[in-house]
Parts: C-alpha cells; structure tokens; sequence
C-alpha cells in the first residue's frame, strides 16, 4: 500500500432530457443541423426574455430527493459573466448562493460489495453553452487554429451541475461513484447520461497526502475525461505524477490539465480566464423559486427505488453476487421482469439462475430482450414452481423454456397435456430401476466387482426409459439400493 | 473580499480598482480614461453608501423588487428562427456556423 492517500471530488455536468431548452422553446435535442435550433433567447437577441422550464425545475428537485439533498424553499438565478463565444449573452444563467438543491450524497458500491457513501456539496441548474469547432489547424484544437466555428444548437439546454465533496480515494471510488450517479439519473428519467454525446461531463479535482493525515495537499483539474475508463485512467496517471513529484522533493501546482486519451497523460492547460471573477448576480429577468413542502413530499412519495437500495434488495435479501446484480440493474427491463418472476414465484435464487442464466442465453441466441419475448414473467414463475415441487426435473424445464420462448404459453398446461409430470412414485421408479438392471447383467456384475463408476450409466438408461420425467435424485437413490 | 448575502464584492467607494474592472468588462482604457471614470465611479459608489446608514438588520435579504415567484412555462417546444435569417445577421459565417476570431487561451 502506498505511503500516500488520494483526495478526489467530482463534478458532474448532466444535460436533463425535457422537450424544450431550459429558458426558450427550441427543441432540446442532440445533433440536428448546426443553428437551426436557435430563437432570440438562446441566441442572447437584445429584449429577449427568458422563462425557465418547469420539468427542468422538477427534474432537479427529483434528483436532488433522489440523492437525500435538502430542497431549500428559496432559490433563484443568477448570472455568471465571462466572455466566450459559445455563450452568446456574455453571461450564463445559473445559480450561484441559492441552488435548487444543498448537500445529499451518491451511495455507491465497489466491485467486492463495500457500500460508500460521497456526500454532495450541491446540485444546481443551469444552461449548457453553444458548441465550438476550432478550425485553421491541422488537429482541432485552440492551439494554432486560426478561427472557431459556433453552433448554437445547445446553447440553452438544461444543464445540471452536481458538486461532490472531495471524499473519493482513489480511482476505483471515482468511477464507482459515477456509475451510481448515472444508474439514479437514469433509473429518474432525468437525463440520457451518454458521456459519448456528452450528456454527461465529468471533471476531477485531485489532490494526494501522507495516509493518515487530514490536511488537504495542493489539488489539481482535470478535463477532457471523455468514458468511464478515460476517467480511471486518468485519475490513476495523476495520482501516479503527483507522487512522483512529490518523491522527487518537488511540488504540485495547482493547474487545470486536459487528459489526452490516445496518449495516455494529461497536459497542463492555461487558464481562459483572469482569476475566475464571474461577478455573480441575481438574474433581474427570473423570478425566485419557491417550493411548497407539500410539493417536494409529493415528489418524495413518488420516488421510485433507488439503485442502492436495489443493490441491497438484491444482495441482502435476495442473496444474489455483486455481480448477479449489478447486471440486473443496470438492465432495469431485466430488472423490473426479474422482480416480477419473483414476486410471483417468491423464489429469488431459481428466478436468478432462469433469468440471468438459460432465458439470458435464449435472449442472446435470438436477439431478443428476455422482458420482450413470449415468455410471460407468470409462466416462469409457474416453471419455478414446477421444478420446485419436483413436479418436472430441470432438464425438462430447460426443455420447456426454449418451448416457452418460442411461444408454447403456460408450462403447467403442457406439463398436464404431455404426461411430462416427473415420475416421483417409488414404486413406478423401483420398476424402471429393475428393468434396467435386469437388461444388464454384465454392468451390474462390474459393479459388483467394485467397478463402482457404472452406475452412472445405469441411471442414465433408467432417467432414458422414463423419458427422462423421473426424479433423477429418486433414481440415484434406488440404483446405489439395488445394488448395495 | 467581504461580500453580502448575494456574494457581490462591496466596492468601497475610495477602492475601486478602474482597471481591474476593465480587464474583466474587456474594455481597454487609457491612463487619462482611467482616472476620470474611477473619480466617476466613485461618486456613484458614496451615492450607494448612503444606503449604509440606514438599519436594514429586519429587513430580508430581497434578490427581486417584484413578488412574483415560480413564473415558469411548459416543457413544450415552440418554432425556432429560421437559419439564414440568423446567420445573414452574423459579423461573419462560414456554411451553417458562425465564424469567430480565434480563441486565445491566454
Ligand atoms: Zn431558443
């Protein structure tokens, strides 16, 4: 274990899906035609007004509860000035002392099970900036281009800013963490959370200190994260850089640096702005925010099960792998039809093993989502059941569920019209069992001699006769009987 | 810097940095410039303090002179303009993107 311990916070830009941009009409959408969806209010016209968007409100306040966050009965806007020209009003509205949301925490899980839990400074909104291209050089970027090409297209989009704590320590815990705040974005409807179409950006503040100590070292930014795995990466080559450093008796600066993925490292990067003086102030075009208490216990009561809470539902209660679920919810149609199977069949670890297992396979085979196919979650239930109470041994249930898939209904139905029933009866089995020994003689006589390994042959041809209905246990039982 | 309840810096009046607030409004001022807009703003700024005397230790913190709260609308999407009228407006273009100078990372 290395002698020192990395600090990390995160912070998060989330675009919300809502039809409309955040203060205009223009259609909310990703790509499109460059500058076709643009009005005077995302284009910054002189005299435009804006009106924010009440499901760009609601979605913030669902994530906000979603995250435990505290709802504050006041909040407003305000503008944040810079120049540039991807923002065309020379300010962007966000929210600078009085966000929609204060405080929560993302819990999240590491690989081994471990629950974490990072506490979130704030969330807040805001709206996302225009697009630009620079051109003139051979590679795209600032440096040595000649000009910059703007689209406007996402000028205007909401754009949620979360903020967490620096309580990460470590890559692992970074991309962990992401995850979980992806899984509940998702699993609200608030947004795409795409990183490839950048309806999520992430950047990392990064810091390292001796273990053990609680003072905080000079931290650094970085930009430019563009998957999951470029942010572990890049969290692990600064981590691995500022050690270096300081273990070469030099310091870190405090820096903004751009990861560059094909290379593998990350460049520092000049700041675009003197000392980040934004000159905040309360935006005179928008009215506060207030949100009744009823309200926010009205979207608090709707609020659906969180992925934490589906992790412990699933590993705790349900006894499945980290694994087993971290499959089942980050496939939420899996998710919800497993949920069903076993609330009807009330057998967790079958519904786990058809699911995940034979009917995940079948899915696979005949590209087709298991929550899509003919089989109904009852008729699974009803297989489980089946198995369950030995009814039908488990080679004839897999035989049953491609029979299932391929739209043959209820198995209970096909068990009663086929005779599949398993044969169970002693007696029925014991007389299977004699025929079979007294077709063989010689086998028998191998075991006899201390050959003991052909029973297995034997049974096979007994669960043969019974066309394969038998209770395998049963028959097991009553060759090693007949032989003793 | 001390700031109010809204996070804006208090500008005392004998304070204010012409020159600093310049940069960041992107404006280039001479010396002459300099001086006669900070004796300016100066005068505007002690108008201001008079604010400072008086008691407004009851009275809320107000972001908005007006009362109304939550105006907001629908997420519903409404006509956009149409592109070559907005980009005939443009100080210049190239195809369907506006074209600015180059961005200097300074
Ligand atoms: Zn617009």
């Amino acid at each position: 274990m290395s002698e020192f311990e990395a600090v990390i916070g995160i912070e998060c830009h989330v675009e919300l899906k809502t039809d409309a941009k955040m203060f205009c009409g223009c259609p909310n959408t990703f790509g499109g035609e460059p500058n076709t969806n643009v009005c005077p209010v995302c284009l910054g016209l002189p005299g435009a007004l804006p009106v924010p968007n009440a499901r760009a409100i609601e979605h913030m306040l669902r994530a906000g509860l979603a995250f435990d966050a505290e709802i504050p009965a006041f909040s407003k806007f305000d503008r944040k000035n810079y120049f540039y020209p991807d923002m065309p009003k020379d300010y962007q509205i966000s929210q600078y002392d009085m966000p929609l949301t204060q405080g929560g925490a993302v819990r999240y899980w590491l690989a081994d099970g471990t629950l974490k839990v990072c506490r979130l400074t704030r969330i807040h909104l805001e709206e996302d900036t225009g697009k630009s291209t620079h051109a003139g050089s051979s590679d795209g970027r600032i440096a040595g281009s000649t000009f910059s090409l703007i689209d406007f297209n996402r000028a205007g989009v909401p754009l949620m800013e979360c903020v967490s704590e620096p309580e990460l320590h470590g890559a692992d815990e970074a991309v962990a963490y992401l995850e979980a705040l992806r899984r509940t974005l998702l699993a609200l409807g608030v947004s795409d959370v795409k990183m490839e179409e950048g309806s999520l950006r992430c950047d990392a503040n990064i810091s390292i200190r001796p273990r053990g100590s609680r003072e905080l070292g000079t931290k650094t930014e970085i930009k430019n994260m563009n998957s999951f795995r470029s942010v572990h990466r890049a969290i692990e080559s600064e981590i691995a850089r500022q050690i270096a450093l300081i273990e070469r008796g030099e310091r870190v600066t405090q820096e903004t640096r751009g990861w560059d993925e094909a290379r593998g490292v990350s460049v520092s990067m000049r700041s675009k702005e003197e000392a980040h003086d934004y000159r905040y102030f309360p935006d005179p075009d928008l009215t506060p925010l207030s949100v009744a208490p009823a309200r926010v216990e009205e979207l608090r009561a709707q609020m659906p099960e969180r992925p934490w809470q589906q992790f412990e539902r699933y590993t705790g209660e349900y006894g499945l792998s980290v694994t087993q679920a971290t499959q089942l919810i980050d496939a939420p149609a899996l998710a919800g039809y497993f949920d069903r199977v076993v609330a009807i069949a009330g057998n967790a670890r079958a519904a786990t093993n058809f699911v995940l297992g034979d009917l995940s396979r079948l899915a696979n085979e005949r590209s087709v989502a298991v929550a899509e196919s003919a089989v109904a979650p009852e008729h699974l239930a009803e297989l489980i059941a089946l198995v369950e109470a030995k009814q039908i041994n488990s080679k004839i249930a897999k035989e049953l569920l491609e029979r299932m898939w391929d739209g043959a209904g209820s198995p209970r139905a096909i068990v009663e019209r086929e005779g599949l029933s398993q044969t169970s009866d002693p007696a029925a089995v014991a007389a299977l069992v004699d025929g079979v020994l007294a077709a063989h003689p010689a086998v028998v006589a191998e075991y006899r001699a201390g050959k003991v390994n052909v029973a297995g042959f034997l049974v096979g041809n007994v669960m043969k006769a019974s066309r394969g209905k038998a209770d395998p246990a049963l028959v097991q039982e009553l060759v090693k009987q007949r032989l003793g | 810097m001390p700031t109010t309840a809204w996070s804006i810096p208090i500008l005392s009046s004998e304070k204010i940095d012409v020159r600093y607030v310049a940069k960041l409004a992107s404006l280039a001022l001479s010396d002459d410039e300099i001086d006669r807009f900070g004796a300016q703003l100066a005068d505007l700024l002690t108008h201001v303090d008079a604010l400072a005397e008086l008691d407004t230790s009851a009275v809320p913190a107000t972001a908005q002179v007006i009362e109304s709260r939550n105006v907001a609308r629908p997420d519903a999407v409404a006509p956009c303009l149409d592109r070559e009228t907005v980009l005939a407006q443009a100080p210049a273009r190239q195809g369907a993107f506006f074209r600015v100078p180059r961005i200097i990372a300074s």
